[in-house]
């Protein structure tokens, strides 16, 4: 569909309708699994936190994939999103290599 | 002057260009929001131990919102393949769904700061109270010589830093009036109350206020687009397609938010 090549006849979109709709509930279904498994003690919180960013991470590929359309995009957009990743992992990495990098007894509350 | 490739698709990149500018933008957003939530993990990994709050914020008030943005997002993708199947009524009705959506999810935002800033930590001079010298809970009375909260009082600060909430927050708590001549120190639950409240306050703030510009654009092209849907419907489809782009943006970011700030 966002392929402009793409067919954009009523069949085609009305297939695509019934995609939306069950991802919407498999969004749903996701939230209600975050909520639910932070109620349960696993062993550690780190595992918690784990899980509640693996549902999310799924959930988030749900709307990109489906509602963003980038299952089917053209190469351009891709290369735009392999470069945020690219720069995204920075951040993020750059932030826990910082972590060694407390002053000692520095606390942030 | 006309502007080039708002409907036809260039050569060179295979897309008509506010494709290519939206995703463009899109990626700065994504390193604007990564560089909060890198924050989010410096300040809360270097927090004290037992001093990184867990059950601040009600659990299901941010369900039902994620719920809500989950969809105002199916509706703003409705609205899109109402226009592709020609059928205007549909997209208007698709959209004005997203645009209730929206405001309810700022509402409910709105009442949560609000349940932030009326809630109160407050220190007082030994020996006030025998069960502990800080009170904790919603300020629900105030007159010149006293204050009332609606909450408990504990010994050790700790203490409320891990409240465990229930699904539905937690019940009624006992009503406790102190003097202001007993207060050493009073502080609501504002941005400056604790690094959490700080990020949890940018965090959801600019998103929030995201939300607020997306539903201004698609406000406008609810209200204002039958004119260029009748005379360039193509055009108006690639618009809508556009701010449907950033919407959905906006709810993947929330997709994040909520178990970051209200469940882990």
């Amino acid at each position: 569909m966002s392929d402009q090549t793409h067919s954009d006849s009523h069949d085609n979109v009305a297939h695509h309708v019934r995609r939306y709709i069950l991802v919407f509930v498999a969004l749903l279904i996701g939230t209600v699994l975050t909520v639910w498994a932070s109620y349960i003690h696993f062993q550690t919180r780190e595992i918690n936190i784990a899980v509640a960013l693996l549902i999310a991470s799924c959930k988030a590929f749900l709307v990109a994939g489906f509602f963003m359309h980038l299952v089917s995009e053209k190469k351009m957009i891709y290369g735009i999103l392999g470069f945020t990743v690219f720069f995204f992992i920075g951040l993020m990495g750059l932030t826990l290599w910082s972590m060694g990098d407390f002053p000692i007894n520095t606390i942030t509350h | 002057m006309e502007i080039p490739y708002t409907t036809e698709i260039r050569k060179d990149t295979g897309l008509y260009n506010a494709k290519v500018g939206i995703w463009l933008f899109l990626a700065s957003e994504v390193m604007l929001f990564g560089a909060l939530f890198s924050s989010y993990i410096l300040l809360r990994v270097g927090s004290q131990e037992g001093y990184w709050p867990h059950g601040w914020l009600t659990v299901w008030l941010g369900t039902l919102n994620t719920m809500v943005l989950i969809t105002s997002s199916i509706t703003t993708v409705m609205a899109w393949a109402s226009l592709k199947m020609k059928n205007f009524g549909s997209f208007k009705f698709y959209h004005a769904v997203t645009l209730c959506c929206a405001v309810i999810f700022l509402c409910i935002k709105s009442y949560e700061y609000h349940d932030k800033f009326i809630h109160n930590e407050v220190t007082l001079k030994e020996g006030v109270f025998k069960e502990g010298n800080i009170a904790d809970g919603h300020l629900i009375k105030e007159t010149a010589d006293s204050i009332t909260l609606e909450g408990r009082i504990v010994k050790d600060r700790k203490e409320l830093f891990n409240l465990s909430t229930p699904f539905f927050g937690h019940p009624k708590q006992e009503e406790i009036e102190i003097k202001r001549s007993d207060i050493v120190k009073m502080s609501n639950y504002g941005p400056a109350h604790h690094t959490y409240n700080a990020i949890y306050f940018t965090l959801t703030g600019l998103h929030a206020l995201h939300v607020i510009g997306g539903a201004l654009v698609i406000f406008y092209l609810w209200a204002f687009g039958r004119k260029m849907w009748e005379t360039d419907p193509e055009r108006f489809t690639n618009r809508v397609e556009i701010s449907g782009l950033f919407w959905h943006f906006v709810d993947l970011v929330w997709i994040f938010l909520f178990p970051v700030l209200y469940l882990l």
